[in-house]
This record gives C-alpha cells, structure tokens and sequence, in this order.
C-alpha cells in the first residue's frame, strides 16, 4: 500500500489574493478540497479500487441493457434459442428452459437488483441515519423508547417480517423494497446514534448552542456532517445486503413474477430442475453476478469507512 | 478603573450599602443566589460547583473572575449564558430573568456571547474558519450580502490578518492562539452586548494576548460593552478590569474594584493568589496546605478554614474567633455593592489583614 505522505490538494492556501471569492465560491472551492483529500485516501486502497471498478461496470451494463436487449430476447412465448441449450457461441451461457439466452436475463436482471438495491438503501440508511441523530441528540425516554424499537427490529427475523408484508400487500416489487426498508434500518440506526452521542460531546456543540443555534441547527450543521462518513460507509454496504435480500426474496418467489432479476431468474431454475439434472449455466450466471456486485459494494465500503475513520485508518 | 471610591480599610462587610444611588449603572447580567450542583455518578456525591453565587455585570463594565481550578469558573459562565440550569437562584439579563424557552434563548444569545475556555474543541473540525465565523451570522440573520464583510472585520478585529488568508483553513491546520482568535471573531460578528470569555487568553502569546485585551477595552470604551473575564492570571484581571470577583469553592469569596482587591485583600485566599506572584508585593509567600477543594465535600464552617492560613497560624484564635471560622458560614456576598466585600470573619473584624 503506497502510504506516502498526506498531500495536500493545492490552490487554497494562496495568499491574500483570494479576495473576490463569494461564500459560494468557497463552500465550493472547500468541497473540492475535501474531495480531493477523500480521493487520496481512497486511491491508496486497492481493494476499494477494485470494487470500485466492479461497480462501474455493473451500473455501465445496467444502464446500457437497453440497447443490448430487445424485447423478443426475453419473450416467454418467442423465445431465440431451444429450452437449455448448454453455453455455445450464440448463447454464451446456454439457455433457460424458454430458451432465453442466460446472459440476457442476467444482464437485464441487474436492473431490478440495482434498482431495488439502491432504494431500499436509500429508506432503510435515510429511516436510520433520522432515528440514530433524534435519538442520540433528544436523549431522555422518548431516545430509550426509540432505541428499544431499534433493538427489537434488529432480532427480528427480516425474512419472516418480509414474507408477511407481501401476504398483506402483494408480492412485488415495491414489497421487497419496503421490506428490506423497514427492517435493515437498525444497523445504522444505532451506529448513527453512538457516533451523534460522541459529537454531541464536544465543546463546538456548546459554542454552537451558546451562538443561539437550535436544535436543527445542531443537528443539521454540526451532526450531520459528522455522521455523514458512517452513513456513506454504511450505505455502501447495505446495499450489498439489500441486493442479497431482494434475491432472497424473489427465490423464494416474493417478487414480482414478471419482472426478471438475478433472485427470480435462480427461482426458475429451481422450478425447472436446474438443480436435480445439472443444469449448472442456468444457476452459476445469476447466482455470481449476486456475488459480484455484493462484493464490489462491501470492497467499496470498507475502503470508505478505511479513509473516514480515523481509528479504523490508524489500525492499517 | 477610575472608580477608586475611597480607600478605607475598614469597610464593614454588611449588605447595607446596595446600588449607590448616581454611582454604578444598572447590571446588565446577573447572577441572584445561583447555585448550580451535579448529580455525582456512583457513589460520588453531589458537587455543588456553584454554591449560591451573587454577581452583577453592569453596562460597560469588565469583571474578572479569579479563582483556582476546579472553584466553578466555567460552571458560572456557563450557566449565565444558560448552557446549564441552575439548580436554584436565577441569572437575569436587562432586569428580567432568563428565559429556557428555545426562542426567548436564542434572542438572548444574540446579545450575550460565551467564549469557550477550550479553543481546541471548540471549533468543529469539518467546518473551515470561515464558516466557523459566520456561523452566529447564519443562526440569527441567515445568508445576507454583507456577511463576507462582517466575518472578515471580525477576523481582522480578533488579530487574524489578512483575514481572506485564513478562510478556508480548517482548525488543524491553524495554531492553538490562532484558533482562539477564530473563536473570538465568532463572538465578536454579532456585536454583542455582553461577553462571558473563560480564559480568553490563556493561549495567547503576549503580543496578541495584549491586542485581545486592548480590543475588549475598546469594544467597551466605544460601544458600552459588557464583559466577565474568566482568569488564572491576576496581572490580566489587573490590566483589564474594574472590579474582581474571587471565587472559591463555587463561591464568590470577595469582590471589590481591581485596586481594592488586589492591593489591599481582605480575605486569606486572595492573599495566598497573590503572595505566589512573582511580583507580589507581599513579604511572606503562602503556600496554601491541605486537600484541594473537593465541590462534593463543602468543609462546613467558613468553607476555607481547612486551608487558611490565618487560622493554621493561630491568629485567628488570638482574635477569639477560631470556633466561628470552623462552625459557622461567613455568609453569601451581596452583589451590587460597590464596597470592597470579603466573606471573612477575620476579615469582618476590621481589621488590616495579613500582616
Ligand atoms: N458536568 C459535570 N458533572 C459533574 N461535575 C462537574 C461537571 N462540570 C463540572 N463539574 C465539577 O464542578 C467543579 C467546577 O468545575 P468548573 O469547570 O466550573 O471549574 P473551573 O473553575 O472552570 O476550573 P478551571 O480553572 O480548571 O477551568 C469541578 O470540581 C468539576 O469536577
Ligand atoms: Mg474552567
């Protein structure tokens, strides 16, 4: 690991010829600063870099499916090819048992997984980062009340909570989502508050206070941004575990039937007998690209929560 | 200090003589009977770090507190800017007793500004100086156009110069004086009436320490500022103030203008403070002896008599007044008097003490 010495992004320090910047100019020129110091740290971490990479090229093929794919490559009734044809040049690797090309499916199943990835993070890191801050700030029994809620959705078992959600509203989709939203929340939730309850001590809180600034204030300009670090590192790595969850789910065929992701398309290979007759091109593609992606995010979250915590960055 | 009010050593220390008619202004900021006490965790008791403390802070005047670590210094500051509930007593501001509402405290501390004993912490590491400054701005007056300008003046009063070189520094990458000053500017962009600064300048080098200094005579020359100084440094109160407030053991001890009481102590501690500096007029040093104060054990009796001097030497006794030193409290000073107020019963004796 190059660890050279921190080096410094150039261009702020420049004497007292700054003069014309507005405010704006220089929350910008600040940002890019810090950026850049985030950068440099994270460029030391290969691991990080690889996931990093990984990661493009999942979002780059998600993105560009479209263009890939037309729809008669994934038609039930018209599909191209025979029912599990084993990999061959035309289909790279084989056939399902409607004789859609496996590489087809897969490539357009990480929309669905990103997708529902990415939202579920988004609630469940959101839902946990807004409990963790209120509870480590407010304190007192309406925190305690809170936390005990935390702790009780942390035992919960999130399959069984996500199997009677979609009893209620239905499989698809949007189930899996709020599924995965509402019970993956805790993690961050009482990391948020550990490190809000850490922030909440130092003297610049007082200043703060004692400048006149309220509640909001503190919470937004002061714990926030120091939360904010957790939370990246956080969000990072659930969203390997919401993608995880949602190929559960729709395995254990709680999605949505008609839309294709890498959990629905194992299911049918179940269904089809993948399993029992050797069908291993039908299982291997989707099962890995769950793999992959759910390494490339954790390798990408560790790398983060390597260069913003300081502790964790003095222990490499 | 032009409020020598005639040197006569023999002031009793009764509460007779409260607010001078024509003489002192109306307090700005005030302590009434405050008393601040902190649950002990385990089987700690409760500290009583403010222990009923009456003080006034009127217009246009600098007070310093002294006293030694751990008497409630901080605490008292704190508290008079409502950063922490009184237990009893109230701090009232312009005559009316502070309000704990969120809306009545934030007016409040638009006027009243607090600087932090500790400018290491005091500043948020992710935030950059300019933003540290311009924070008070933002709180009470959001984003305006002459923000930059303020922060700028006030950086410029604080001593940082260029103040455009030290925007975008983060607090790491400036000294700890430097940081001082930043926290000092923060204060001074809302013009604030009253200042309560915990050890201002305890970082500072002399240079910039007699510019801070030279500003908060200046702010209250031409603006009518108000300030309490909290300080180790009796020279500092010496230079600056115009009355002192002694403070030990969460109480304040005695008070008067800055020449009575440090020319002419009446009470043993303030004469130990002084008899240790270096320049100190006093023949003997006195080293006081015995356990630091301990705030969850206050000794009954005068809360000093397990330390005094004047008593370990037996004088006290030849004044027939040993057993009142040990068993009986010497009292709570009256604020608002303009006399020179030692809660001594030595004192109390009339006296020339310490010789
Ligand atoms: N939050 C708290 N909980 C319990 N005890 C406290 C708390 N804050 C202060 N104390 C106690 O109150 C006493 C007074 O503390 P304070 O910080 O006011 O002293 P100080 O005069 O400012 O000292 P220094 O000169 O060292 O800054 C101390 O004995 C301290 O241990
Ligand atoms: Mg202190």
């Amino acid at each position: 690991m190059s660890a050279g010495p921190v080096e410094r992004p150039p261009g702020e320090a420049g004497g007292g010829s700054a003069a014309p910047a507005s405010p704006r100019a220089l929350a910008w020129r600040r940002r890019r600063h810090s950026l850049g110091r985030f950068w440099a740290g994270y460029r030391g971490n290969r691991a990080g870099l690889a996931g990093l990479a990984g990661l493009a090229v999942f979002v780059l093929i998600a993105l560009c499916a479209p263009l890939l794919i037309g729809p008669a490559d994934l038609s039930l009734t018209d599909a191209p090819g025979g029912p599990h044809e084993p990999p061959s040049a035309a289909y790279p690797l084989g056939t399902d048992n409607y004789g859609r090309s496996i590489l087809d499916l897969v490539i357009w199943g990480s929309r669905v997984s990103l997708t529902v990835g990415f939202l579920a993070t988004l609630m469940c890191v959101g839902l946990g980062t807004l409990v963790g801050i209120v509870a480590g700030h407010y304190g007192g029994f309406g925190s305690t009340v809170l936390m005990r809620i935390t702790d009780w959705v942390l035992v919960l078992p999130a399959l069984v909570l996500a199997v009677a959600f979609a009893a209620v509203m239905g499989q698809g989709t949007v189930t899996i989502i709020l599924a995965i939203g509402l019970t993956a929340w805790p993690t961050t939730a009482r990391l948020v508050r550990a490190q809000t309850l850490a922030v909440e001590a130092r003297p610049y809180i007082d200043r703060a206070k004692a400048l006149g600034g309220g509640h909001g204030h503190v919470m937004t300009r002061h714990v926030l941004p120091n939360v904010m670090p957790i939370v990246l590192a956080q969000t990072t790595l659930t969203v390997a575990e919401s993608i995880i969850m949602e190929s559960t789910m729709a395995f254990l065929g709680l999605g949505d039937p008609n839309t294709l992701s890498w959990g629905g398309t194992l299911q049918e290979a179940r269904n089809a007998g993948a399993v029992s007759s050797g069908l291993w091109w039908h299982l291997l593609p989707p099962g890995l690209a769950i793999v992959l992606v759910a390494l490339a995010f954790t390798l990408c979250g560790r790398a983060i929560e390597g260069v913003l915590n300081p502790r964790l960055r003095e222990r490499r | 200090m032009t409020a020598q009010t005639g040197p006569d050593p023999a002031t009793r220390d009764d509460a007779g003589d409260r607010a001078v008619p024509g003489g002192a202004a109306a307090p700005v900021l005030s302590a009434e009977g405050l008393e601040v006490r902190f649950k002990g965790r385990g089987d700690r008791g409760v500290a009583r770090a403010v222990d009923g403390v009456h003080l006034d802070v009127r217009a246009g005047e600098i007070i310093a507190l002294v006293g030694e670590s751990g008497c409630g210094k901080t605490t008292l500051a704190r508290t008079l800017l409502g950063l922490e509930r009184p237990t009893d007593g109230r701090v009232t501001f312009e005559g009316r007793p502070l309000s704990y509402t969120g809306k009545a405290l934030k007016a409040y501390r638009r006027r009243a500004q607090l600087v932090l004993q500790d400018p290491s912490g005091s500043l948020n590491p992710r935030h950059v100086v300019y933003d540290a400054v311009a924070e008070g701005l933002r709180i009470h007056y959001g984003v305006t156009a002459d923000e930059k300008a303020k922060v700028a003046d006030a950086l410029a009063r604080a001593g940082l110069r260029p103040p455009e070189r030290f925007f975008l520094r983060y607090p790491h990458e400036l000294s700890g004086g430097q940081r001082q000053r930043v926290v000092i500017a923060g204060a001074l962009v809302l013009d604030p009436e009253v200042i309560v600064a915990d050890e201002p300048v305890a970082s500072l080098d002399a240079s910039v320490r007699g510019e801070i200094l030279a500003l908060l005579l200046r702010l209250r020359d031409d603006l009518g500022l108000s300030a309490l100084v909290v300080t180790h440094d009796l020279g500092l109160a010496w230079n600056i103030a115009d009355r002192v407030a002694v403070m030990y053991l969460g109480r304040v001890v005695e008070s008067g203008t800055v020449e009575e009481v440090l020319t002419a102590p009446r009470h043993p501690y303030t004469q130990a403070l002084l008899s240790v500096l270096p320049e100190g007029g006093v023949a003997e040093r006195v080293v006081l002896t015995g356990e630091p104060p301990d705030p969850t054990r206050v000794p009954g009796g005068c809360r000093f008599h397990a330390r005094c001097q004047i008593l370990a030497s037996g004088e006290a006794d030849r004044a027939g007044i040993a057993d009142r030193c040990r068993g009986e409290d010497p009292g709570v000073l009256p604020a608002g008097s303009d006399s020179h107020l030692a809660a001594c019963h030595y004192a109390a004796l009339g006296e020339p003490a310490g010789t």
